[in-house]
């Protein structure tokens, strides 16, 4: 029961807190308003559809001649988007690695998994990134003696060579075959579980949604194959020409990038699965299960609960991370537009906005997302 | 109750445990006749605890031999989940799954070591509800009850594989006193329907009432065993006089 | 299995895990592999003795540029005739601890919310100069570790007081206070560091009155603080939740108004439980403090990566990594134990 002597001076708080902050930034924006006056700057969105004037080293979508302010955005948006997708990949698999090298019984592999992570967590991104760029690849060799692996992926000064086909839409389609795949897959694996539960035995056909992310782009290939060319890069005087080429600043972002969130993601598995109680895994094998049924059954899913809400912080840590792009001039969003565009159009405002918009829209998609996922899947409304 | 005189459940011989420089089995001679219900007390350190958890394999001994429901124990993992097959074990700190309902705990072995169908699973775990007197509990998460309940649980998902040896690793002594009875009765109610039984445990009162042999071990050795009669009017050793001296001091 | 513990542990270890014996020794002998090359070029055959290029002839590591350069990694472009006066900024901080920790220093209570405020502009005045009547050196003269530490320790001090406020304002039942907290912090929390030093770089000089110039290093710090001040909110408010209700039911029979119970009963307990996760965002800051780099800074990195393009000393790129990486591994590694033990000793 609140008093309404109460109630009225919540209100008046209330109201005073938000008059200064409405105040200050109304002093704000009548500042900015008038120094943008000043230097001659434009307001408002018109400056998107302008043409940009300058070019961008690496573009999944295609960036011509002519092409837009909002075009570039983009590119820096996409860009960006690939640099933390892959990391994010690179950092989970390296970390699982290192977690398991920590958490097995032979001391060789557990000091090779605390020093790397002693030493990769504790020297700054910035060094990682600037170590993988500077002293690592801007010391590879020319074009004409590459590091050639297997003929087919080529590794120089000019960056990383892959086979790519020459339709670039194509590899689109693979990939999303190849993640319609996971998903049928996972669903199909889930209805040969179900079986196995109410039968007693699996189906016969139970170890086959697991090869269906590869049998559907393997069978998209096989109809589509007179269609489009896969090009292996082949070299051509100076250069090679063909493939995909991945400049050193993207290999040297993704490097640093995922070496250096892998240690906090080994620590973050390790913890995780060193807090379901040693209790638990007796109790397991008390009862016969065997040693892959329990990991499935009983240490996965309590080890996942721990491991989710920290892992997730990583994984927006990766996509923020991704912005030291900008101090190796690799195109990603805050350099492209904070920084080019911005310094082109002086349109800073706008600018900054929208990329703050982005970085923000990404962080909570990705945090509602799991959100979602411990709600449904883990039950942890339980 | 007929005994099998011929098939000894558990048969241990000479066995012996080091925990590195330190001896926690000392050469343990010991016999449990199928249906036999055996009290193993002591004071702590004795080495009791490691001595059950031997017989599922939850502990590896060094020495000695150790032959369970016919099947010589070795460091050979299918032997072990053989024996752990015909061998339930309730801990005492229940080690329910916390992400399964109780149904769940009970039917996860018997779909997944057993491969019996489900359905047939979930009426026998219903069954062994009953029987431990918490039917309703089937669909709650084990965080959900108290100490005494989860522990009936915990018996009743042993039971689900139908094992002929129960073990019990001091059952009641994470529970508070008010809950002890609870389990108990399952215990003793298990007893009279002929299960082979080890139980680790300070009850007396319960030794008295259900144990066809106590057995009191020390420093790693059996320093007496007799049947429950003759162990509380007329132990032989001194260590053990001592021993029921203090126990029965806190009732 | 009935072998007696008399033979050794590991023979029967190898024995039973042939793959997992095999594996260990190729990762033993191509850790040697690429470690001895490694302490061969750093120490073996390096370079430690000389003033100039021609001392590094040997091949190996040439830490003739560090020693040469050491004073510009430390300090920066700070005159070194005058390294007394960032001595002396140390010595304040350094003596900035001990309220924190004398427990029963007398006006403790008053000194210690203060020195949050006083220190960073204290620092300010010294290494500056002109407000004390000294030489006056520009802030874009300092640099090297000395700038790093500076930045991190202004940023910890400045964000610490606005952290609690935004904490306090979170948990608030007041929609209107509560919905500016949760926005400030959730959107300087979603948004990346470099992203929010290019916004105080280019926009804040925008937000200010025309004419009006604001230090660049100043304006590092205003968006440093601003950042890190929401993610101190979120671990202050974590200590704060960690407060069982009782304690405000306590003080509020006691009647205390609601200042005296944040300051004297709450805010005590709450900021001791998070200790280690200050001393982590700290880590954390202090790392990161190199990315001021790129809004043309020029900390520890900074001045190891522009000390790497002198023409003089071309090449020298390795050393200059491998020694900044030592110094920040260093400091890291050395709080994040320092860190551990505060946890350890905290839990009893």
């Amino acid at each position: 029961m609140l008093s309404s002597a109460r109630q009225r001076r919540s209100f008046m708080i209330q109201l005073l807190v938000a008059l200064s902050v409405a105040t200050g930034l109304l002093y704000l924006l009548h500042n900015t308003a008038t120094n943008l006056a000043e230097r001659g700057i434009a307001s408002g969105f018109d400056f998107l559809s302008r043409p940009a004037g300058f070019d961008i080293a690496f573009s999944l979508i295609p960036f011509g001649e002519g092409a837009s302010f909002a075009r570039a955005f983009w590119v820096g948006v996409t860009n960006t988007l690939f640099v933390a997708g892959i990391s994010m990949l690179v950092a989970t698999a390296v970390g699982l690695a290192v977690a398991l090298l920590r958490l097995s019984h032979n001391p060789l592999f557990k000091l090779l998994g605390g020093t790397y992570v002693e030493i990769a967590r504790n020297i700054p991104l910035l060094l990682h990134l600037f170590f993988w760029y500077f002293a690592v690849l801007r010391n590879l060799p020319g074009p004409r003696q590459s590091l050639d692996f297997a003929g087919l992926v080529f590794l120089n000064i000019r960056g990383l060579y892959v086979p790519f086909p020459e339709e670039r839409a194509a590899m689109i389609w693979l990939l999303l075959l190849f993640v319609l795949g996971l998903f049928l897959g996972h669903l199909l694996r889930g209805r040969a579980v179900r079986l196995r539960v109410t039968q007693g035995r699996f189906p016969w056909w139970h170890l086959l949604p697991y090869g269906i992310p590869l049998f559907l782009p393997g069978v998209f290939l096989l109809a589509t194959a007179g269609s489009w060319t896969f090009r292996v890069p082949e070299l051509q005087g100076f250069n090679f020409s063909g493939g995909l080429q991945l400049i050193p600043e993207l290999v040297a972002l993704v490097l640093a990038l995922g070496l250096y969130t892998a240690a906090f993601v080994g620590e973050i598995i390790r913890a995780g699965i060193q807090s379901v109680p040693k209790g638990q895994r007796e109790a397991a094998g008390a009862l016969g299960l065997s040693r892959f049924d329990t990991l499935r059954l009983i240490i996965l899913p309590q080890a996942l609960r721990v491991v989710l809400p920290p892992l997730t912080s990583q994984y927006l840590n990766v996509t923020k991370n991704s912005s030291l792009a900008a101090a190796i001039a690799f195109p990603d969003l805050v350099l492209v537009f904070a920084g080019t565009a911005l310094n082109v159009t002086g349109q800073a405002v706008e600018i900054m906005a929208m990329t703050m918009l982005v970085y923000l829209v990404i962080s909570l998609s990705i945090s509602y997302l799991i959100h979602c996922f411990q709600m449904r899947v883990l039950r942890y409304d339980m | 109750m007929i005994l099998q005189t011929a098939q000894a459940a558990v048969e241990i011989r000479k066995l012996e445990k080091w925990f590195g420089e330190f001896q926690v089995l000392r050469g343990i001679d010991l016999e449990v006749r199928v249906g036999e219900k055996v009290v193993i007390c002591g004071p702590s350190g004795s080495g009791k605890s490691t001595l059950i958890r031997c017989i599922n394999g939850l502990e590896l001994f060094d020495r000695g031999h150790l032959i369970v429901d016919g099947i010589e124990l070795k460091d050979d993992t299918r032997r072990i989940e053989e024996v752990r097959r015909h061998v339930g074990m309730v801990f005492q700190q229940f080690n329910l799954f916390p992400h399964l309902t109780v149904l769940e705990n009970l039917c996860l072995a018997p779909i997944w070591v057993q491969g019996k169908p489900k359905r047939e699973v979930e009426e026998q775990a219903m069954e062994y509800l009953k029987r431990v007197r918490i039917p309703e509990q089937a669909q709650k998460y084990p965080g959900q009850l108290s100490g005494g309940q989860q522990q009936r649980v915990a018996i009743a998902r042993s039971l689900c594989m139908n094992p002929k040896i129960m073990l019990f690793d001091e059952p009641t002594s994470a529970l508070d006193p008010e809950m002890i009875k609870e389990v108990l009765d399952v215990m003793v109610e298990l007893a009279a329907s002929g299960m082979t039984m080890l139980c680790v445990t300070h009850e007396m009162g319960f030794a008295r009432q259900v144990a066809d042999r106590i057995i009191f071990m020390d420093k790693g050795e059996i320093v007496e065993a007799s049947d429950p009669q003759s162990f509380f009017t007329n132990p032989r050793s001194e260590r053990t006089r001592s021993f029921i001296a203090q126990v029965l001091q806190h009732g | 299995m009935a072998t007696a513990p008399l033979v050794q542990p590991w023979r029967r270890w190898v024995r039973a895990h042939p793959l997992q014996a095999a594996l260990s020794l190729l990762g033993l002998v191509l850790g040697v592999y690429l470690l001895l090359p490694a302490i061969d070029w750093a120490i073996l055959k390096a370079d430690f003795r000389g003033a100039d290029r021609s001392a590094c002839d040997s091949g190996g590591a040439c830490w003739v540029f560090v020693k040469v350069r050491i004073e510009q990694f430390m300090l920066g472009f700070y005159p070194s005739e005058l390294a007394w006066r960032p001595l002396l900024t140390l010595g304040l901080w350094l003596l900035g601890m001990v309220p924190l920790f004398w427990h029963h220093m007398p006006g403790r209570w008053i000194v210690v919310p203060l020195q949050f405020l006083l220190l960073p502009f204290l620092s300010w005045a010294v290494l500056d100069g002109s407000w004390l009547g000294w030489e006056r050196i520009e802030s874009a003269r300092w640099g090297g570790l000395l700038l790093t530490l500076l930045i991190a320790s202004i940023g910890i001090s400045l964000s610490l007081p606005l952290g609690i406020l935004l904490a306090l304002g979170r948990r608030s039942r007041l929609p209107v206070i509560k919905w500016l907290a949760v926005s400030f912090i959730e959107v300087w929390r979603g948004v990346p560091l470099i992203a929010v030093l290019f916004m105080a770089s280019v926009m804040l000089p925008l937000f200010l009155p025309p004419g009006v110039e604001i230090d660049k290093l100043l304006r590092c710090l205003v968006g440093v603080t601003l950042f890190t001040s929401a993610y101190m909110a979120e671990v202050i408010r974590g200590g704060l939740q960690a407060i069982p209700k009782g304690q405000y039911e306590a003080a509020a029979a006691l009647n205390l108004s609601f200042f005296q119970t944040m300051g004297l009963v709450i805010l005590p307990q709450a900021l001791r439980k998070v200790i280690p996760g200050i001393v982590n965002t700290f880590i954390g800051l202090f790392k990161d403090t190199s990315l001021v780099l790129i809004v043309g800074m020029f900390d520890l990195l900074g001045m190891v990566q522009a000390a790497s393009t002198d023409p003089e000393w071309l090449g020298m790129a390795m050393e200059g990594y491998v020694f900044a990486g030592f110094v920040f591994w260093l400091f890291s590694f050395a709080m994040s134990r320092y860190s551990l033990r505060l946890e350890q000793r905290l839990q009893h």
